[in-house]
């Protein structure tokens, strides 16, 4: 028996912890609305304002590449997005059956040149861009007519 | 697409009344600011201040409405909350827009 007072557990604010998943078809106001409902999702569960919208944001472009890219000409596909929140750590899988990357690897983002006169402005390209900006790794796999983008945040 | 204008004598204020630009409106969006923006004066002053939400297809939307207009009209920006800021700041795009934190700002800043 020694004397020492038991110590005491330390007050610490609850441990941020969720795990879901939705299914919908890739539309543009599918993604809206689905991607909105995720992030509110997120803030109930503890994730701070201004990074569950970085990762509002960041989902969003995800999951748009899907509709105008993966699914380019033909009739929308689904779109799966899991979503694994573990403490300090958001993963996000989005999962599609549309075209592969091209390259097979995500595309590198690099910041659009704006060195130029006001008519060559880009209009587009930013995407791959915010999503690389806010997201703490990215990972591509093509599997079986399958995409998965694994996504991390870091909280 | 929500968008309402006001003329006064120096700028046109356009203002944007969703809380969202993102892909679901970007063509609507630049086909009506196409509207707002076909005559009037040389200024054009958007007003984001009730939009909390841009994605990179908004963000291209804004880039094409200004650059539908006429080589010697302008288009600057008012009232960006803190992502659309971020947005902007992310992108360089600030530095291709005049950004201001309000409408009466804008109008405030000298002409040029």
């Amino acid at each position: 028996m020694n004397g020492a007072a038991p110590s005491q557990p330390r007050p610490t604010a609850p441990v941020m912890r969720d795990s879901f998943s939705v299914t919908f078809l890739a539309s543009e106001t599918e993604a809206r609305e689905r991607v909105c409902a995720v992030a509110q999702r997120l803030r109930r569960a503890g994730i701070a304002t201004e990074r569950a919208g970085e990762i509002e944001l960041t989902l969003a472009e995800a999951v748009n590449n899907v509709v105008e890219h993966a699914y380019a000409g033909a009739a929308p596909g689904p779109v799966r997005l899991c979503c694994d929140l573990d403490g300090r750590r958001l993963g996000v899988r989005i999962c599609d059956l549309g075209l592969a990357l091209p390259e097979g690897r995500p595309p590198r983002g690099k910041a659009a040149d704006l060195s130029c006169p006001r008519a060559d402005l880009p209009e587009g390209g930013f995407g791959w861009f915010l999503i690389r900006a806010f997201a703490s790794s990215v990972r591509y796999d093509r599997c079986r007519g399958r995409n998965v983008l694994a996504l991390r945040f870091d909280l | 697409m929500n968008l309402n204008s006001i003329e006064t004598d120096k700028a046109r204020i356009v203002t944007v009344g969703v809380d969202r630009i993102d892909a679901a409106v970007a063509i609507r969006f630049k086909e009506q600011m196409r509207r707002e923006t076909a005559a009037g004066p040389d200024r054009i002053i958007l007003d984001l201040s009730k939009v909390d939400f841009i994605d990179s297809s908004g963000l291209g939307a804004i880039v094409a409405s200004m650059k539908q207009l006429e080589a010697h009209r302008r288009l600057d920006l008012a009232g960006l909350r803190p992502m659309v800021s971020k947005v902007f700041r992310l992108t360089r795009m600030d530095t291709v827009f005049r950004l201001y934190a309000s409408i009466d700002d804008a109008m405030a800043a000298p002409a040029g």
